[in-house]
């Protein structure tokens, strides 16, 4: 079995859907940042069967949180500090997500509209609907 | 500053209040002549609608207002690329109030976003034409005497039809309320609105024929089967001429049954009905007038 080592200070987000870890790795815009990310897929699970990990060696305010719940809200994030795990963080589908999908109605103002951000309303908590916040078009394909 | 994108914008206090006025203007035009002298609403139609735009004129000119305005986009700076956003901050320099109809679902709200005045979604698409709802229940109101207790049926498309939709999604805000939908199967009006009324606990009958429950309807709500709406040409054809209300139909009807269109109408009620009193859909666009005099009134502060 890999070992990948502690980290010291950072996060780490547990519990990712195999295979989901590249999409979050980007979304997260860790692409764009210097610290050390380690990216662990398929790993054994006794819950999941398999499932994705990311460590990463920075501070976790820098995140956005809300695309990561948008993604996949049962990932679980740790917070580690001095090389102990001192929170455990729950996610809720957030209430509005921005840029982060974009609508495919060809029909709404956003595929004309230069500038415009694409934001998505949750609708419905309990079906996990996402509607977009010009035309209303329902999201259909949750990542 | 308020805007209109939806009809659900006013909340049902609001309404009663938005109609009441209609109803004053109505009774008391002379009162209203001069209302909105000196105030310029501007009318930007990025895709025809002759009705809608000439009752938004209608409704300013009589307030004593002017207007000004395109009707096509190929007229407007929009054929030269300009976003919304920029269009509406100009237009905010030129007038007091906007109308826009646009083929994109959603512009006006990016309209009012950006915008320095009110705007009036005057139609986005497939979306919403809250100023027709606003019409039909202030008809209904206004002829039926109340927003709630009675039997109304839908009829014609009601999958692609937004007026259908705006309307149900206005209707459930009042009190025994029962919904009949009368449709060809390909045309049913969608699950997420029947999902709506079965959470809420309303009362809902989806049938084919008109004929089998035209008896039981205190109101009829007619639609074209609009041919924009379809892909192919044949189903089109097919399907138009399925729910049409004659005179030998509506003999079926109560006396005091009210029959509502939002027009203009092709072929779905027969011109026969016209001169039937329960077709109340000549009064619908007179009500039309009144409810956007009311409503520019309102956005501007002047009621």
């Amino acid at each position: 079995m890999l070992n990948v080592g502690k980290i010291e200070e950072g996060f780490v987000l547990d519990h990712i859907k195999a295979g989901k870890s590249m999409d979050i790795y980007e979304h997260l815009g860790l692409d764009k940042m210097d610290c050390t990310v380690a990216i662990i897929k398929n790993a054994r699970s006794k819950v999941m069967g398999k499932k994705d990990i990311l460590k990463v060696e920075c501070d976790i305010n820098t995140l956005d949180l809300d695309v990561l719940a948008f993604i996949d809200h049962n990932i679980t994030i740790n917070v580690i500090k001095n090389g102990e795990i001192v929170e455990k963080r729950v996610l809720s589908l957030p209430k509005e997500v921005k840029n982060v999908i974009r609508c495919h109605n060809p029909r709404c103002i956003t595929s004309i509209e230069q500038g415009l951000p694409h934001i998505f309303i949750l609708a419905d908590e309990e079906n996990e609907v996402y509607r977009c916040k010009y035309c209303e078009e329902k999201y259909a394909e949750r990542q | 500053m308020r805007h209109l994108m939806s009809p659900l914008d006013f909340t049902v206090e609001e309404l009663d209040k938005l109609f009441d006025l209609a109803n004053d203007i109505e009774k008391n035009p002379e009162k209203y002549a001069h209302a909105c002298e000196g105030k310029i609403l501007a009318t930007c139609f990025y895709e025809p609608s002759t009705r809608t735009r000439l009752s938004f004129e209608s409704a300013m000119t009589r307030l004593g207002g002017r207007v000004i305005g395109f009707s096509d986009a190929n007229s407007s700076s929009a054929a030269k690329g300009e976003s919304v956003s920029d269009t509406i901050r100009v237009i905010s320099c030129y007038a007091d109030i906007c109308a826009m109809r646009h083929p994109k679902e959603g512009a006006p709200m990016v309209a009012a976003s950006r915008s320095l005045i009110p705007v009036i979604n005057a139609g986005d698409g497939g979306h919403q034409h809250p100023t027709q709802t606003l019409t039909d229940l202030l008809t209904i109101r206004s002829l039926h005497g109340k927003l709630g207790g009675y039997t109304i049926g839908l009829c014609g498309d009601l999958k692609f039809g937004r007026t259908v939709h705006s309307l149900i999604n206005a209707l459930v805000r009042y009190d025994d309320i029962k919904f009949v939908f009368i449709s060809p199967t390909e045309l049913r009006v969608p699950d997420y609105v029947t999902d709506m009324l079965k959470e809420k606990g309303i009362e809902y009958e989806e049938v084919i024929k008109l004929e089998d429950v035209i008896g039981d309807l205190d109101m009829l709500y007619m639609t074209r089967v609009q041919k924009e709406r379809f892909f192919n040409e044949e189903d089109y054809i097919r399907l138009k001429d399925f729910y049409v209300l004659t005179q030998e139909k509506l003999s079926m009807a109560k006396d005091n049954m009210l029959v509502l269109h939002p027009l203009p109408r092709v072929n779905e009620i027969s011109v026969e009905v016209d001169e039937d009193p329960r077709a109340a859909y000549f009064k619908q666009a007179q009500y039309g007038v009144y409810v956007r005099m009311a409503l520019i009134l309102t956005l501007l502060g002047l009621a």
